[in-house]
This record gives structure tokens, sequence and C-alpha cells, in this order.
């Protein structure tokens, strides 16, 4: 048997891949997908060669970062969903990749063992995942932890977060328990944490290796990745299902399934007439797709319902009534499907153009700076979070 | 010596928000409290909207058991407007179901429970080759290899001393943990494999549904077409994949977990009489789980064993079930003690404990979000026990034979799978049983598209002007955790009522206005023999606890005012 002591505190990501035997050659291999999946947002300039390599450098040179992830108000679907991820597997993640200090699913100890590592690891620089929404309503009672409501639970964890990311519809806004008329009060984690920005993970639930890559990301280059205006990382969500759509062919040709099962859905026609929403969702399902890029519910069979839209429970119901004011493609088929996707997200527009001012209202009174500049203490570079515990 | 009060919240490897409160004297548990503490009220959120729609609402009641909600919805909505699927449509839903079922089996053991079992810090110390030996005397699975064993090890070693993570702080060194390193690492090393086999074998949800987790469903049938000649459909290669997926499961099932359930319940054998919960247990069967009919046999029927005689099955009767408050924050116009029948079940949320942050919840008498519901004015256990032991009263070829040939390498009766090992055990066996009717169901399917018959939706009844102005129906089945059940009114083509019945309602109720405790009230406290050593480090009560695999944000559901009287068919 190893000794424990055989392996030295400071031990760095490369330093155990060395040890488990993962050879250069493998572990490039891993950084190209990763790249490429990365860089299929079109976020970056430059080769993917040269992303990975570059990958690859900072990986290696990382240590395991302390990672508090949080389950509130919710169905552990997201949770579950991050445990598909075949890109980065969950036991290659918490084994090897971070040090998950906290999360009630998955952790040995409960009740005040359990409380004593949160309390441990929230005491120091960490990473902060966040399923679930935060119920404000009648002070927090509809769901509490440890004795403690949600919104306490998470301004606990989030004061000495590095990055704050919110997995799945829930944290990002409430989702289905937020859905009229809301009996709960049911808020996502940007509403409550004000001080900084929030990564909205999104989706009922997020694809696994968005959420898993979300976090190699912020891993690899010590920052949060570019975000849309919603917050959501634009490496999964710069671009519509519609514009990736196996069926988009038969779409732009006004073949459609008008029934489910009927001839044309037996021939692999656009499901737009039975409901679809993938011309108003922003989301990677016909890229990534789910489960190790196997399918997605389009292309199973099953109109997009818009799960990565803001209160899609709401906007996007009835889910089987087609998108309104489309014209039968054929001419000025792409602006139309653009106008409709503009149409249907509008009222969400608006709502984040209120929630952008209250980000940018937020920044300047923010304590932190911008993820983007902020050191890597999460990653273990004590020098620099020291530095900037003293401002 | 004097009682001891005793909190433990969070309870951890489960589903949702659960806090048990204890009081224990001598080293055993003299009283207990289950609390569920988060609502969200989805049952009224769903009113006013389209039936069709209502799955994808239901279904987010639960992300582990993803699917059974909106089976059950789907079910219940069909069951008002009448509408029947095509065959071919069912054996999809019971193959979905099944995986899910199977999935949701084998992680809530190894993920979830094992770590109460399974001393990962004593794996460090084993000898891989041992080990390896070990294992193959119980298996032949294949990656039982001394080198795989070892590497497990390094992982593990390398992790601990990286950041400790997930396994920090674990009860390592409990003298309550009995199995020798060799054991500990099998089961470690069976830990990592159940995380990789339940991402592949989940597949089989992607295929037929989309994704997973939260598949799609359909009212009238499955989305998914069947079309041997196109690239969108299902096809050869889909065919081909479903098919590997269902032995993988099915090969993981008898030679990983069903053996490895079988060799840790050897070592741990006081525990087939810790943890006696409620003596009577209800499944109301229906297709897609064990309970379902086989070729030899035919299905279990929905029933009940009652007061602890576990030979006779009674006919199931849901006018006998009633929900009280008395326990939970809702308000009763007629007052706690009145118990209500789920149809004129009312929920209007009443918060009265303490205001967080709170340091206990037992000194009130309402103390959860979970309602009790009650049958004839028992506790009623569900789940895969309720299920093994009515289908082995009723004589269910499959499960007579291997639950007798197990009980007796245990030395054990029939009455032992009402114990904290039972229900595990159950479980195991239930997953081994229901492997098998996957295979029987693909063949089904594959036997129909051969013979052309290859319709998944019936469009009939898909547009809401086609539906009677007024229609109520329900949707039964056993879910992984029990028996549940969806109610529907539809009132002009959108929903007026909805209301869910869940097995974890069942399970973690609290005291009803008799003081009856719920079922992990009582198998905590019911005998006032449950072991707890040491209140500081509560494994043993983890270990009941997680023999029920509580999921809570199942367990607490929102009834609405004055819901409809119907006639009741048990399918």
């Amino acid at each position: 048997m190893k000794d424990l002591q055989q392996w030295a505190e400071e031990d760095t990501f490369g330093d155990l891949l060395k040890r488990r035997g993962v050879s250069r050659r493998e572990f490039l291999s891993f950084c190209g997908k990763m790249a490429a999946l990365i860089g299929a947002g079109g976020v970056f300039a430059g080769s993917r060669t040269a992303w990975a390599q570059e990958l690859a450098g900072r990986l290696e040179g990382a240590r395991r970062p302390s990672v508090v992830y949080l389950q509130l108000q919710e169905c552990t679907g997201c949770l579950e969903s991050l445990l598909r991820s075949a890109s980065t597997p969950v036991e290659e993640l918490i084994l090897e990749q971070i040090s998950l200090d906290y999360n009630e699913l998955l952790m040995a100890p409960s009740g005040e063992a359990a409380e004593q590592a949160l309390a441990t690891a929230q005491g120091k620089p960490h990473l902060l995942l966040v399923n679930g929404s935060v119920p404000l309503k009648d002070g927090g009672v509809y769901c509490t932890i440890g004795g403690r409501s949600a919104r306490d639970v998470l301004e606990r964890a989030a004061a000495n977060a590095t990055a704050v990311v919110a997995i799945g519809a829930c944290a990002e806004y409430g989702c289905v328990q937020a859905a009229a008329p809301n009996p709960t009060g049911a808020v996502g984690v940007a509403d409550v944490i004000r001080d900084r920005p929030v990564v909205n993970v999104s989706g009922c639930p997020p694809i696994a290796e968005t959420i898993s890559a979300t976090l190699t990301y912020y891993l690899a280059y010590g920052r949060t990745p570019p975000l849309d205006g919603l917050g959501r990382p634009l490496f999964a969500y710069g671009q519509r299902i519609h514009d990736k759509c196996p069926r988009r062919a038969s779409f732009d040709a006004g073949q459609f399934a008008e029934r489910f099962d009927d001839q044309n859905a037996r021939l692999g026609h656009c499901l737009y007439r039975l409901g679809c929403k993938g011309p108003a969702t922003f989301a990677p399902c016909a890229t990534i797709e789910w489960n190790d890029g196997l399918s997605f519910p389009i292309k199973a069979g099953h109109p997009c319902l818009g799960c990565t839209e803001r209160h899609f429970y709401d906007r996007m119901t009835p889910f089987y009534r087609r998108l309104p004011g489309i014209v039968v493609p054929g001419i000025g088929v792409e602006a139309t499907a653009n106008t409709i996707g503009v149409a249907a997200v509008a009222a969400s527009v608006a709502a984040v153009a209120v929630h952008s001012a209250a980000t940018v209202i937020a920044k300047h009174r923010a304590r932190r700076a911008e993820p983007e500049s902020l050191p890597l203490a999460v990653l273990g570079d004590r020098k620099e979070a020291d530095e900037k515990d003293k401002d | 010596m004097a009682t001891e009060r005793i909190v433990i919240d969070p309870i951890t490897r489960i589903e949702g928000h659960l806090r048990i409160e204890l009081e224990a004297e001598g080293g055993r548990i003299g009283n207990a409290w289950a609390c569920a503490t988060q609502f969200r009220g989805i049952e009224k959120i769903l009113e006013g909207r389209d039936p069709r729609d209502a799955w994808a609402f239901a279904q987010r009641i639960c992300g582990v058991c993803t699917g059974v909600h909106a089976i059950a919805s789907i079910r219940a909505v069909e069951d008002a407007i009448k509408c029947r699927i095509p065959e071919s449509a069912e054996l999809i839903r019971n193959l979905v179901s099944g995986m899910a079922t199977l999935q949701d089996h084998v992680m809530h053991f190894y993920h979830l429970h094992a770590l109460d079992w399974v001393d990962v810090m004593s794996a460090l110390a084993a000898d891989p080759a041992a080990t390896s030996r070990l294992a193959a005397s119980v298996s032949p699975w294949p990656n039982n290899s001394a080198s795989w064993f070892k590497e497990v090890q390094q992982r593990v070693a390398t992790s601990a001393k990286g950041g400790l993570g997930i396994f920090a702080s674990g009860y390592w060194g409990h003298p309550a943990y009995r199995l020798p390193p060799e054991a500990n690492l099998m089961a470690v090393a069976h830990y990592l494999e159940a995380l990789k086999w339940q991402r592949e074998v989940i597949k089989l949800h992607t295929i037929f549904a989309g994704k997973n987790p939260h598949p799609n469903y359909l009212v009238g049938g499955m989305a998914t077409s069947i079309n041997l000649d196109n690239q969108l459909t299902i096809n050869k290669v889909r065919l081909d994949q479903l098919g590997e997926l269902i032995r993988e499961a099915r090969r993981f099932v008898d030679e990983v977990y069903y053996p490895d359930v079988m060799a840790i319940a050897g070592f741990y054998p006081e525990y087939a009489s810790i943890g006696v919960s409620s003596p009577t247990l209800m499944a109301v069967g229906e297709s897609a789980f064990s309970c379902s009919g086989t070729p030899a046999g035919k299905p279990v029927a929905a029933g009940l064993l009652m007061d602890g005689d576990y030979r006779t099955s009674h006919p199931f009767n849901p006018r006998m079930v009633a929900e009280y408050v008395s326990s939970a924050w809702y308000l009763y116009p007629e007052g706690d003690r009145q118990g209500l029948h789920p149809w004129q079940g009312r929920t209007d949320p009443n918060y009265t404990g303490p205001k967080p942050p709170y340091r206990q919840l037992s000194d009130q008498e309402k103390y959860t979000w979970c309602k009790a519901p009650r049958y004839d004015g028992r506790p009623v256990q569900v789940g895969p026990n309720a299920r093994i032991m009515l289908a082995y009263a009723q004589g269910h070829p499959d499960t007579v034979q291997l639950a007798n040939r197990d009980l007796g390498k245990l030395r054990a009766g029939v009455e032992a799978l009402n114990s904290t090992l039972g229900r595990t055990y159950c479980r195991a066996l239930e997953s081994v049983i229901l492997a098998r009717r996957m295979e029987e169901w693909f063949a089904a399917l594959n036997e129909r598209i051969r013979s052309g018959d290859v319709s998944t939706f019936n469009a009939e009844l898909w547009e809401p002007e086609s539906w009677p102005k007024q229609a109520q129906g329900m949707g039964y089945l056993e879910a992984a955790r029990g028996t549940l059940s969806h109610w529907v009114e539809i009132e002009n083509g959108r929903i007026a009522r909805y209301q869910c019945v869940v097995p974890s309602t069942w399970n973690s109720s609290g005291r009803d206005p008799n003081g009856l405790m719920g079922p992990y009230e009582q198998a905590l406290a019911g005998d006032k023999k449950h072991p707890l050593a040491d209140p500081k480090r509560p494994v043993e009560v983890l270990r009941t606890i997680h023999s029920f695999d509580p999921c809570l944000s199942c367990a607490v559901h929102l009834l609405v005012p004055g819901g409809p009287a119907f006639e009741v068919k048990v399918r």
C-alpha cells in the first residue's frame, strides 16, 4: 500500500497524472477534446491545437481547488446531469481535479460533521457551485438546511467564494417553482448575490458536459468563461438550437411533421409545427448533444421545450403550441426564423436589461474585482490571495 | 444515564432536505422525528395549464427518480381522456422506466448508501491481490483484477491527500464498520465503476426520449418514431445500441450489484432485525417494474400486507387512504384530528415552526412539511421491500425462488425483509428480476417491429377539442421508491385540479393524530433498541434512513382544495 505521506500536499494536477500513469499524449488528447468543446462557441481566436497546448499547460500546473456545491430548493436533476458527464467523468472530477469539500448528495458525513465541513470550506477561498433556487417568501421557511434558510446558507457560502456558478434553471431564476404563481417566492442566485457577477449554466437541467466544461474552463484559465447578457457561457449558449439542428434542412424546405409519428415524423422532418422551441432557444443541444453526444430531444422526435430560456414554464407554454407569427418557410426563411427567436425572447430581453442594469450597479459597489482579474486563490495561489485579503 | 438530544441536519446522500431529531440513552434511540424541510408547491402551479404539458412540470418534482412523475402524469391524463396508446409505445415506456429504476437502485446502493457499510480509508490497507481473489469467489465480473484494485487504491490515496473532498469527515474507523479491508476495496472500486456504468446504460433514455435527466414523454404514446430506413428514427443502429445497453445493465446488476449486496449483508446480519418499521406494507404494482407479469406468470396484484402478517395479501382499497396534518405545517379547516382522503384533500401551507435559524423542531407539535398518509389508520411502508414481500405472499415465481434461496443463505425468514438490511436487499433482488423483464420487453418490441407494427402514438385524442368538457383521471405506478399516483381533473381542456400521492410521503411522514410514528421514525425508535454508539458519528442512523432511499423533494407535495371525487380503477 502506498503511504499517504508519499503524496505531498502541494501536488499539482500534472504530478497526479504522472503518478496515475496517464501519458502526456493521452493528456494532450483530452485537452484537445476540451478545447474543441470550448472552442465550438467560437469565442477564441487561434487554432485548437494552440488552445489545447495552453489548456494542458495550465491544467498541469493547477492544484486541486476547493469546491462547495450547494443544493437549495431543487430536484437534484442538475447534479444528476453532472454525474453523466463523459468529457470529464465525475470520478475524475472529484478524485483528481477538484476537492469537493461540501455536497449533500455525495459527501460521506451528515449532520454536525457535514456542517463543520461546510464551515471550514467556506472560510477559505473556494469555488461556489449552486443548484436550486432561494425561496424568499415568509422568511425563507420553505427550504432550510441545518436549521438555516437557503438564503442564509447561500450568503455565507458566497462570502469567500472566488467565483459563483449557478447551475441549472432553478439557480438561475427559480425555474418550475418560480412559475406562476410562484407559491414560495423562489428566486435565483444572482437575485441574492448582488455584489459580483454570477455565471449561469442554463437549462432544466443543463447538459452534463456544459456543466463540467464550465468548471474545467475555470480550472484551466483561472477565470470564468465569457458570458452572454444573461450570464450564460458563450461556448454553450452563443447559438440557437435551430441554427445547428439536424432537422433544419426540412424546416428550410417546408417539410413539417403535422402530428407525432405521422409519415413526415417517420421521415425525420421538422417538428416546428408540433411546438418546437428550437428557433427561440440558445443552447448547445444540437452541437454537444446529450449523454456523451448521443442525441437530443429534437433528434429523438420530441419538440424542444426551450428549457435554457428564462421562465420557459410560463413563456414557452403551452409546449405543443407552435411559436407565434411564423410564415411558412420558402422565402425569407432565415429572417423569419430569426424574427421568431427575437420575438419570443423579447419579454426576457426586457427583463435582462433590468437585470444587467442591476448588475452594472452592483459591480460599481462590488467589494471584489471581476472574475477575470481575480487571483487564482482557489487554485492555491496563496501569495495573490493574501495580497487580496489586505485590500 | 441522561437522555441526550441529537439533531442530524442535513441528512446527506439523499434526494432533498431531511432533518432527523433523536433522543438517545445508553447507546439506544428512544425517540425520533423526521422533518422534511423543503416545500415547492408544484401542483398549485399546474392549475389552469394544458394537461398535455403537465408531465414536464410534474417530472421536475424529482431529478433522481426522473421520469416516474412524468409517466404518472401522462397516465392520469390518458385515463381522463380515455386515450389508449399503441403497444409499442407501452413497451418503450416500460424500457425507459425499467432502466431508470435499475440505474436508480444501483446508484442508491453505491453512491448514497454504501459509505454507511464500507470504510473507504480501510480500503487503503487492502491487499489488491487478495481483493481480486475475494471478488472472484463471489462473481465472474472480469474487471475484478488485482491491477484494477491497485489503481483504485492509488487514486483514492492520492485524492485523500490532496484535499479529501467527499470522503472527508466520514465516520471512518467507527467500530460499526465491520468489513475486512479487501471487501472495502472491492466496494470502493465498484463505487467508481458504477459511476461509469450509470452514465452508459442511461443512454437508453437518450435514444428513446432525447436526454437524461428529465427525458421527454408524450400524452398518447412516445414521441420517437420507428423507421428502420431513416437516420433520425429508431433504426437498426439504435436497436443494436439499445440491445447492448440492456445487456450491459443486466450484467452489472447480476455480477456486481447483487453479489456486493449479498457479500456485505453477510457481515452485518444483525441489521436484519434492526430498523424494523411499520408492519403494514403496500404496493399497487403496475407495469414497468418488477411487479409486472412475465410470460410465465401473472402480475402482482395491488395489495397490502397488514399488521405483521406477511403471508396474506389483502386487496387495496383507495378509499381507505387519508392524509393528516397534525404534525405538518398545513391548515385543515376541519381541524388537525381530521384525516382527508386525497380527493378531498386541501393544503394551505401554514408554517408555525421557529424562525430560521432554529435549533429544534421536535419540541413542537408540528415539525415537517410532509403530511402523514395512513391506510385505514395505519402507517404504511412502500418501496422495494413492500413489492418483494407482496410478490412473495402472492407466490410470484421469480421472487419466491430467489428470495427463498437468499433467505436460506442468511438463515432468516421473510419477516427479515422488514428491516434495514431487508430494504437494501430487496432493492437488489428487485433489480435482478427487473433486468430480466427488460430483456423480455425489448424482445417483444423487436418482435412488433419485425411484424411491421411500428406505431408509437395515438393521434385520435391529441386535440383538446376531442375531449369531454369535464374529465377526471388517475395514473398509478410503482416507482423505484414505491407507490406513486397522480390525479388530474380537466375542465374545458385545462387542468382544474392536480394532485400527487408520492412514495416518500408514506415513508417519511411524521406522527398522526393518534401519535403513531411514520415509517422512518418507527424504524429508528419503534422498538427502542436501535443502536447509536456515538451521537457525533451517527452511522447507524444513516444506515437505517438510507435503507428507505429517501426522496424528500418527492415527499412534500401540495394538494389543492376540494379535489375531485372519482371512481377508482386499479389497473
